[in-house]
């Protein structure tokens, strides 16, 4: 018995020691010598991608950020989207409820089911929506306007979504049509290689082009 | 291009990659496992823990290293993240310490390698915790994986001994030759993608319209490379693989599947060196690949044909997931993810069709074995393919044998144990969930939320909840909270029981065939390097999957898919 004790508390002993030298291997040098060849090779994308215009900060390329009118709120106390600027997709990133010491940007999905009745009714919404938001025909909407993305953060919408939205952004900035109509086609991304993943638009990259137009026309 | 063109080109192009790197690491890690020289620092690492590396163990002492290595490393996770509230703000965030049901979960999560997490990952856990505790079980939760695999597959290689090798130099091996030099070069490649890696923590940044907003800083890249690499898929942050600084672009997503389909499939290569015939190991590689390449099709197609009234209204399966990885990505990494025992998720499998959906459970219910979690993917392929020799010997009426060594009632019968704890501990505690009172209200797609109202979305809820705790996978159809004391214990439960009573019978079998005396080969042995045999291991495990599940199948999945 007591020579049982005693190697289970060897055998747990080298267990422990173990642990600690891979934790020191894996969890500290590891780290930091990939956190410093990152930061040396790839400095920008290794600290978030930050888009600066001017020399001041407007977010990151890789996360959505919402463009709506500052102080509006609609009925049901919801945020209107600004139509000066284009508009991303839906989010479904919860509110920061875990921890309130921060105003973080939380990351989420909606997983609600193909079968959820909140679900089918939020995307018929969505469709009125954005057709009267851009006097569109409801059935132009393309799908990625109508569904919410998988982080909530989704710093893009297709190519479709960027050209329905040019005619109204262009007379929200009083700009030609065929001006926003150009800047959104400058600004499609194909497919990486050519065949991965799908053509896509930054919604920050287009708006900050889009507001240098503006900008530019003295129309702002 | 059309997308479909997209995701078949992208298929290949992922399959190329796999076929260019199969024998060349395969080989290199049956050179790992086999080799008698160490590296200086692993002399340093074995010194320190007061181990001899060339002592053999017979399966109760490696089986008690892994048991001892384990229970040590959750019980320091669990202080990690107890202690989290006292520790200094750059390393704690200013994030306060974890509960003792979720900690709990938590530690027992990342310890299996199943990385089921019920936090959120930007809300709640350190640097500290996902550096010096998560990313850590990262690695050598897969490197004791591997180890037990190379223990199983010994098994077979050696007779007349029951020595299985030794278990802390496979443990340090696995990680420090294999897992670290892979996962250096893979964080590289993210963090050109995009992907970020610094520790600068909670900082603000700009918005276009003016103000500003709080973004987390950390070690991402490190700790998603590995994550992936060692089938983990505990995420730095709560949208996982989804989240633009996890997984920033189309080559990233790509490059992410590849690295958690590399290792488990290079060690059906790995194995058929180490018994001195690699058509063993094609055989193998075989029925893997015709499973996940069928789900694969299986699951493309239904998320392009997007069934359910709500992604019919939407005119696609975008729900849940994100428009620069589109449809068809999404779904390769959905049924990866599932069938080997990562969990980590690129797209949301709760808002996938109803077909999509099941096809995500029923991958997780094979076992995950086609091609599996890293190691466990292989001594579990391993221990169905003596349960296929079994049925084969049971038609001719021949003793059955594998690799030279007899099938007799000890080794069916811990084969058999084997694959009946999963079945058990998924049904049983999910016709638990069920029928207690208050752990449904945890379900999000309940009864009338549901078209048709039959509330199936909500009962695969917590069939998918158990099914990847128990699995060892940690994906999950997220609408469930499974944040409550409940869930958190039971899952954390059925994770352990799920990762740790299956070692306990593979190395048992293991020691068990290192002892036999080799049969020699004669013309009655069934081939078990031919295709006939690899077709009929893949029936094998469809049938004993099919048997099993069916019925549970059949309340959640099918009735929304079909109705």
């Amino acid at each position: 018995m007591n020579n049982s004790v005693r190697s289970t508390a060897r055998l747990v002993g080298a267990g422990l020691r173990a642990l600690l030298v891979l934790t020191v291997v894996c969890g500290v040098i590891y780290p930091l010598v990939v956190t410093g060849i990152a930061q040396a090779a790839f400095h920008g994308k290794a600290n978030g991608s930050e888009v600066t215009v001017d020399g001041k900060s407007v977010g990151s390329e890789r996360l959505g950020q919402s463009y709506n009118l500052p102080g509006k709120k609609d009925k049901d106390g919801n945020p209107l989207p600004d139509p000066k600027y284009f508009q991303p997709r839906p989010s479904a990133a919860g509110p920061n409820a875990e921890n309130t010491q921060y105003k973080l940007i939380v990351s989420g999905a909606s997983n609600l089911a193909a079968d959820s009745k909140t679900l089918l009714d939020a995307v018929k919404q969505r469709r009125a929506d954005v057709a009267a938001f851009n006097h569109a025909d409801p059935s132009a909407v393309p799908v990625d306007a109508l569904t919410a993305s998988a982080s909530g953060l989704d710093p893009d919408i297709s190519p479709a979504y960027a050209r329905l939205q040019a005619k109204r952004v262009a007379e929200a900035n009083g700009l030609p049509a065929a001006t926003v109509e150009k800047l959104v086609e400058d600004h499609v991304d194909g497919r990486v290689l050519g065949f991965m993943g799908e053509e896509r638009v930054n919604v920050l990259k287009l708006n900050v082009a889009l507001r240098e137009l503006a900008g530019a026309g003295g129309k702002r | 291009m059309s997308p479909v063109l997209s995701g078949v080109l992208q298929l290949l192009a992922l399959i190329a990659a796999l076929a260019l790197s199969y024998r060349p690491l395969g080989d290199y890690m049956a050179r790992v496992y086999s080799s008698e020289k160490h590296l200086r620092a692993e002399k340093l690492i074995y010194r320190t823990i007061g181990a001899d590396p060339d002592a053999g163990m017979r399966w109760p002492a490696y089986l008690r290293g892994i048991l001892a290595f384990s229970a040590v490393g959750v019980l320091f996770l669990y202080l990690l993240q107890r202690i989290q509230g006292i520790l200094p703000d750059s390393l704690s965030l200013g994030f306060t310490a974890i509960s003792p049901d979720q900690a709990f979960n938590t530690a027992a999560s990342f310890v299996a390698n199943t990385n089921w997490q019920s936090y959120s990952g930007e809300q709640a856990m350190g640097h500290a915790v996902q550096t010096l505790g998560l990313a850590v079980q990262n690695f050598v939760s897969a490197a004791v994986g591997m180890a037990v695999a190379v223990a199983l597959v010994r098994g077979f290689a050696r007779s007349r001994t029951g020595e299985l090798g030794n278990f802390w130099a496979d443990l340090v091996r696995g990680t420090v030759r294999i897992l670290i030099p892979l996962s250096v070069i893979g964080a590289i490649v993210l963090v050109a993608c995009g992907a970020i890696q610094n520790f600068s923590g909670i900082h603000e940044i700009g918005r276009l319209t003016g103000g500003t907003q709080q973004v987390n800083g950390g070690a991402v890249a490190s700790q998603e490379v590995i994550k992936e690499l060692g089938t983990n898929g505990g995420g730095y942050f709560n949208a996982n693989s989804a989240h633009p600084f996890e997984n920033p672009n189309a080559f990233s997503n790509l490059f992410e599947i590849f690295l958690i389909l590399v290792i488990p499939f290079a060690l059906t290569r790995t194995f058929g060196k180490l018994v001195g015939n690699v058509r063993q190991g094609y055989a193998i590689l075989a029925a893997m690949g015709v499973i996940w390449l069928g789900f694969t099709a299986l699951m493309m197609w239904t998320e392009y044909a997007h069934h359910g009234p709500a992604l019919q209204a939407a005119g696609g399966a975008m729900e849940g997931k994100e428009q620069r990885f589109g449809v068809g990505a999404s779904a390769i990494f959905a049924t990866t993810t599932t069938l080997t025992s990562t969990g980590a998720v690129d797209s949301f499998h709760s808002s996938f069709t109803g077909l999509g959906g099941g096809l995500t459970l029923l991958s997780m219910m094979l076992g995950e074995i086609a091609p599996g979690g890293v190691g466990s993917g292989l001594y579990g392929m391993l221990v169905m393919a003596i349960i296929a020799v079994f049925i084969a010997g049971l038609m001719v009426g021949r003793t059955p044998e594998y690799l030279g060594k007899k099938i007799g009632t000890r080794e069916i019968k811990l084969a058999a144990c084997y694959i009946l704890i999963t079945p058990t501990l998924v049904l049983g505690f999910t016709a638990l969930s069920m029928a207690l009172s208050s752990p449904p209200e945890s379900i999000l797609n309940v009864k009338g939320n549901s078209v048709d109202g039959s509330g199936a979305h909500g009962f695969s809820e917590v069939l998918y909840a158990f099914t990847s705790g128990a699995n060892n996978n940690g994906s999950a159809f997220a609408g469930l909270n499974a944040n409550t004391p409940w869930y958190n214990t039971t899952i954390g439960l059925a994770m352990l029981l799920g990762r740790f009573l299956p070692m306990v019978f593979v190395l048992a079998l293991a020691g068990s065939l290192a002892e036999q005396t080799p049969v020699p080969e004669t013309a009655g042995t069934l081939r078990t390097e031919k295709p006939l045999f690899a077709g009929l291991l893949v029936g094998a495990i469809l049938i004993i999957t099919g048997l099993t599940y069916f019925p549970a199948l059949a309340l959640g999945p099918m009735a929304e898919g079909l109705s």
